[in-house]
């Protein structure tokens, strides 16, 4: 099919490797404007995750933010942001910000229901032997409950860490650059290999995002939990998950 | 409706072998179950007794053999049709819990296509008949009942299309002790009145003994260790498997055999809340045999027992002051169960009640040891 | 950009109104439209699962690439095939839907208790019959949660199929709205498809409510 033909033509060509619409330039918008919005939600969520997950409290905050996350469409908290972030910061408000504040927005719920349902399915009997061994709450949190439900929590930020990568390609609407900006030029101009070059391009870049964090997630099953037939009482648990 | 009377099922030469498995797990089954008799399958685990039961209604195909109910071969209908004519009942009852209980009670009926009001009277019929007040349960939800409860809708439910044989595995397995005594009680009271073709699993031998008309001890592999009376097996075992598998305490389990209703009940002194003290104190200090009342509710139904020593004055009687007794017994409770319930409490009566809880009488531990001493040797 | 002018011009909302209808039932019609296939695929695919269990892996599996792959990539790499149309979206659309109806169907039909299952072989009943009166009423609250999330997630994505000419709401956020600089169309575009996925996860919810009167007996009782 020369179709192909004309994809490969284009990837190939001196224009797509130099100058400010080049490839480079635009695969390092893409993932620099992901990690950083990455980064920024799990900040947030994941103290507000760990909290709700440890103490139990505040189930009903997780389910309201779970709702609205879904409800509110990735475009739509773009749609949100961006005609305020133009009003506060006019050019400065293109691109970047309105898509990071938006990226930010969309990561958050994942990160917290993933995190509050993990630390949630913790067996109650090994907290209360490590209360009664006299471990503080944070080594609790740290020793015990963190390494049990690091699985369920990095679903979630793989979940998310897909959605930034997603959506991230959006910021080409609003001036933002990144690999979707080949996709809305294509459409824009007709230009089918353009449209096909940058498409492939962001879905191998989820791709590859997808499976890194999965295999992440499968890395971090501590080998105690990896055989599931073995079901230690709680103190041989904790001992070993205390590292004594 | 007069329900159908049992149909008789025969076991002839039946084999059951797994593909890959060095024994049969059941070997060569040859015995007869009459019509409307409860027989009851027994053995250790491995013993087979669980899928001899299900090869009747073809849950699990036999090998080898040929198992009839009243003289058809269950193999000349399709599976679907057979399992329609044989009432089952599980362990977990498995209730559907999106039906009501009616719609439950129902399920085969429909299946059958049964009209509308035939059914509506038959549900009706059933709960009444295992004790559930029609108007009251038919439109509840499974998960709405108790345990024993559910066990009796189960009960119903298999009942329903009035098949001659119902297979039940382990049905009182799930149920505390107490509970379990009541609604073996009711069952055998229920039996009495549709007299079905009953085949039982468990693994229990004193539910063994009270409950069948004939036993059938299995051992590994499905072999017939001996197919006789409660009775008959008690007094002479056919092999030491079967006196090691009864249980060396023999002539305890013959309690298992005596029923309550065998024995002379005594009158208690009854009492009810608001009557006099001193009048009460007169009517024990006539008697002097037990030097307790019993109190009961407005229903009859007993309270717990007041000590004379405690009836002071002349005013009302005290209710709480009143010493809870231990559970009530009923005609068809076994001996050895009344036994070990009297023999937990403090007060050694027990309290004999009927269907509805009233109480009818009262029974002695000195009574139990006399029907044991002079229990006929067979 | 806008200044000096009020931040929503109400007055361009009542006049267009035709056309914010419009809009709004195009993307009713597309979620409709990729649920309603994407149900009926995920329902043929949970039978085959049931029969053959082995197949669940690869399905999920592939189900799953596809929902990776960026909304935007997808509906860019279709349209070189079925172009700039509604067929290139709802064929993205019904592929989003998948993963999470497969699953969801398959979980639930698992869910079922087994001594239901065999009391319900025991009695007599046809494995058609078991499976249509037993273990899919049982397992409906189950399924209409992944409804509710499907279609949550189509009407999310439905807005971006702006981008390919296939309307809805999403036309106002972004053709009328961001790429005119004129925040009105894009706010209420966005309000109204929030509007609308807040609305189907209720409706659907007092469906799956309405479908299993037993689980509220149990709350009541």
């Amino acid at each position: 099919m020369d179709g192909i033909g004309e994809v490969i033509a284009w990837f190939t060509a001196p224009e797509q490797w130099s100058g400010n619409n080049a490839i480079p330039l635009r695969l390092w918008e893409h993932v620099s404007l992901s990690a950083a919005s990455l980064a920024a939600g799990v900040a947030v969520a994941l103290p507000l995750g760990l909290y709700i997950g440890h103490t139990g409290k505040g189930a009903r905050t997780v389910i309201a933010v779970a709702n609205i996350g879904r409800a509110v469409p990735s475009l739509g908290w773009l749609g949100i942001v961006y005609p305020i972030s133009v009003a506060l910061l006019a050019r400065g408000g293109l691109g970047f910000w309105p898509t990071f504040v938006a990226l930010v927005a969309l990561s958050v719920p994942p990160i917290v229901t993933n995190t509050y349902a993990g630390l949630r399915e913790v067996d109650p009997d090994l907290r209360e032997a490590g209360r009664g061994m006299g471990m503080r709450e944070s080594e609790l949190l740290r020793r015990v409950e963190i390494p049990i439900a690091l699985p369920v929590i990095l679903a979630g930020v793989r979940a998310s860490a897909v959605t930034v990568v997603a959506t991230a390609t959006l910021s080409s609407l609003v001036g933002g650059g990144t690999l979707g900006a080949y996709v809305v030029q294509g459409l824009f101009i007709n230009d089918l290999p353009r449209v096909v070059g940058g498409a492939i391009m962001v879905a191998a870049l989820a791709l590859l995002t997808e499976w890194g964090f999965g295999a992440l997630q499968r890395a971090s099953v501590s080998k105690g939990l990896r055989e599931r037939a073995s079901a230690q009482p709680p103190a041989e648990a904790l001992r070993s998950a205390a590292g004594a | 409706m007069q329900d159908a009377a049992g149909a008789v099922v025969a076991f002839e030469h039946v084999t059951k072998r797994y593909a890959g498995a060095e024994s049969p797990a059941v070997d060569d089954l040859t015995f007869t179950v009459r019509a409307g008799e409860i027989c009851v399958l027994v053995g250790p685990s491995g013993s087979g007794k669980t899928t001899t039961m299900k090869m009747i209604n073809r849950l699990i195909e036999p090998t080898g053999g040929r198992i009839t109910i009243g003289g058809d071969d269950v193999m000349s209908l399709p599976a679907v049709e057979l399992r329609r004519r044989i009432g089952y009942v599980i362990q977990q009852v498995g209730l559907f819990p999106h039906l009501t209980i009616g719609e439950n009670v129902s399920v085969v009926p429909r299946l059958i296509g049964w009209k509308a009001r035939r059914i509506a009277e038959r549900v009706d019929e059933l709960l009444d008949l295992v004790g559930l007040e029609p108007a009251t349960f038919r439109e509840r939800y499974p998960n709405e009942l108790s345990g024993g409860e559910r066990q009796r809708v189960g009960v119903a439910r298999a009942l329903a299309a009035d098949p001659p044989v119902m297979l039940m595995d382990e049905p009182f397995g799930a149920v505390d002790p107490i509970r379990r005594d009541r609604l073996q009680n009711e069952f055998l009271r229920l039996q009495e009145k549709v007299r079905k073709t009953i085949v039982f699993v468990t693994h229990d031998v004193d539910e063994a003994i009270k409950m069948a008309d004939r036993i059938a001890i299995l051992a590994r592999g499905g072999v017939l260790a001996q197919y006789d009376t409660p009775q008959a097996i008690l007094a002479s075992p056919a092999s030491d498997f079967v006196e090691r598998f009864v249980g060396a305490d023999r002539g305890l389990k013959r309690l298992s055999l005596a029923r309550v209703r065998d024995l002379t009940l005594i009158e208690p002194i009854v009492v009810h809340a608001g009557e006099s003290a001193s009048d009460v104190r007169r009517r024990l200090e006539r008697t002097d045999e037990i030097g307790y009342a019993l109190l009961l509710d407005e229903k009859e139904r007993p309270l717990g027992w007041i000590d004379q020593h405690d009836l002071d004055g002349d005013g009302p009687i005290d209710p709480s002051a009143a010493v809870p007794g231990p559970t009530p017994v009923q005609a068809e409770t076994t001996l050895r169960d009344a036994l070990s319930v009297m023999l937990a409490s403090s007060v050694q009566l027990g309290v004999v009640v009927d269907e509805r809880d009233r109480v009818v009488g009262l029974i002695s531990v000195d009574a139990i040891s006399e029907a044991l001493r002079t229990a006929p040797a067979t | 950009m806008n200044e000096g002018q009020p931040f929503i011009r109400w007055d361009w909302i009542i006049d267009n109104l035709d056309q914010i209808g419009r809009r709004l039932g195009e993307h009713v019609y597309m979620t409709l439209l990729a649920i309603s296939i994407g149900f009926a695929i995920s329902f043929a695919l949970a039978m085959l699962i049931r029969s053959r269990p082995g197949l669940y892996g690869p399905i999920i599996g592939f189900s799953g690439i596809l929902y990776a792959i960026p909304s935007v990539a997808l509906f860019a790499l279709l349209v070189p095939f079925t172009g700039l149309s509604v067929l290139s979206a709802e064929i993205a659309l019904v592929s989003y839907t998948l993963v999470i109806l497969i699953r969801n169907i398959v979980t639930g039909l698992e869910g079922v208790p087994p001594d239901v299952i065999e009391a319900a072989v025991g009695m007599g009943y046809t494995p058609s019959q078991r499976l249509w009166r037993v273990e899919l009423p049982i397992a409906l609250p189950v399924i209409v949660a992944g409804l509710r999330i499907a279609t949550v997630t189509t009407i999310g994505l439905v807005t971006i199929t702006t981008l390919i000419g296939a309307g809805g709401l999403g036309y106002l956020i972004v053709n009328t709205g961001i790429r005119r600089f004129f925040d009105t169309s894009t706010y209420t575009g966005v309000v109204l498809s929030v509007a609308l996925a807040i609305a189907a996860d209720l409706l659907l919810l007092a469906l799956q409510r309405r479908l299993t009167p037993w689980a509220r007996a149990r709350a009541e009782a």
